[in-house]
């Protein structure tokens, strides 16, 4: 298992194909997705990377976070997370992945937090129908109508679908084909929608449901910050 | 610019290289070269009508154009940047006084006539200047070239 990145959504745009065709896009950017640490088996218990991306302004980090950046020797970051990889997908610690991490048309699936809809009436929550236009409906147009039963069972079961918050909560787009990569500017084109808004933090992992082309680079593709040049140690999957 | 302009200016810049987009209105009678693909090889159809509205700005910029085809109104929007529109050429000027001429949908024939806007005697001049020098650095760059050959 790969591991993920965080990355930023920066918005959507069309991207036109020679055959004519033109595709809606997502576009996410990699800002300094760097590992930040390890979580290993006789440690924690679980294998896991530790990844922040961003930057945050040193002011605004606490001291104890501060050392612990400063022992992995990145700079402060915003976003924090862990993803769960293999022993032998492990990056080094400092490690910042690239947008080659992902090969053009392979699949991956999408985690971000959901636009906020504040509280929002059964219609637009649940998809209900509402109540009819007319026929003696007064006033309760877009209401959810009757919530249980008469004296048996005497009371709304609890999970009844009704009006309340919507959005802002996590959620996960499966099965999103990459576009195009562009490692310079760090972005990854992804087609279709992505939950959240722009600017919002996006978890972007390799696809659970597909099987992972042959050229995925292994563990990743990653440069080191310390020897400038890109040296990472990267093999196609065998088989 | 932000990096999504970017891309989109890239892709344009991307698509105006093969070929130009003239400048043209609603009311204008234009010709696409629509590229048509039948099995394996590629033709080119022309599509000729008035263009009726353009919407949108930037990459996202579409235009709709609209002909009567053996009596029966046909309404065909393209994407300006898009691939599959081989040119676009500027049969006549048309004089209107809306931005989206919708209200041509509901006449037929006379009614359906647009005047035709003739240029100013100074805007026609002003192009005219344009060729002419356009033409002279033509010129120029070539006698620049072909000496160094």
């Amino acid at each position: 298992m790969r591991s993920g990145v965080i990355a930023q959504k920066l918005g959507m745009t069309r991207v036109f194909t020679d055959a004519g065709e033109h595709i809606p896009v997502t576009v996410l950017k990699l800002d300094n997705c760097q590992v930040v640490g390890h979580r290993t088996k006789e440690q924690n218990g679980y294998v896991a990377l530790q990844l922040g991306a961003g930057r945050a302004k040193v002011k605004n980090v606490s001291k104890a976070e501060r050392s612990r950046f400063a022992v992995a020797k990145v700079e402060p970051k915003m976003k924090l997370a862990e993803f769960r990889v293999d022993d032998t997908t492990l990056l080094p610690i400092g490690a910042e992945i690239t947008a080659d991490h992902f090969v053009v048309g392979q699949f991956v699936d999408v985690t971000g937090t959901s636009t906020g809809k504040g509280f929002a009436g059964a219609m637009k929550r649940w998809n209900f129908g509402g109540l009819r236009a007319t026929h003696g409906v007064s006033i309760s147009h877009r209401s959810h109508g009757s919530t249980g039963g008469r004296q048996d069972p005497g009371k709304t079961f609890k999970n009844k679908k009704m009006a309340g918050h919507l959005g802002t909560e996590r959620v996960t787009t499966l099965n999103l084909r990459v576009v195009q990569t562009d490692v310079e500017r760090g972005l990854i084109l992804v087609e279709g929608a992505v939950p959240g808004t722009a600017g919002g933090w996006i978890f972007v992992r390799d696809a659970v449901k597909k099987n992972l082309p042959k050229e995925a680079p292994l563990p990743g593709k990653f440069r080191l910050a310390n020897d400038g040049e890109a040296a990472p140690a990267t093999e196609s999957v065998e088989g | 610019m932000n990096i999504i302009e970017t891309l989109e200016a890239e892709q344009a810049a991307k698509l105006l290289a093969n070929r130009a987009i003239p400048d043209f209105q609603p009311g204008d009678t234009l010709v696409v070269n629509v590229k048509v693909k039948e099995g394996e090889r590629t033709r080119v159809q022309a599509y000729e009508g008035v263009c009726i509205a353009r919407n949108g700005g930037g990459i996202n910029e579409s235009f709709t154009v609209r002909k009567i085809s053996y009596g029966e109104g046909v309404e065909r929007v393209f994407p300006i940047f898009s691939p599959n529109i081989d040119s676009i050429k500027v049969v006549r000027r048309g004089k209107v006084r809306r931005a989206k001429l919708y209200y041509l949908r509901d006449r037929r024939g006379k009614a359906a006539r647009i005047a035709e806007r003739m240029e100013t005697p100074a805007a026609k001049a002003a192009r005219e200047a344009a060729k002419k020098e356009a033409k002279a650095a033509a010129k120029a760059k070539k006698a620049a070239a072909a000496p160094a050959e």
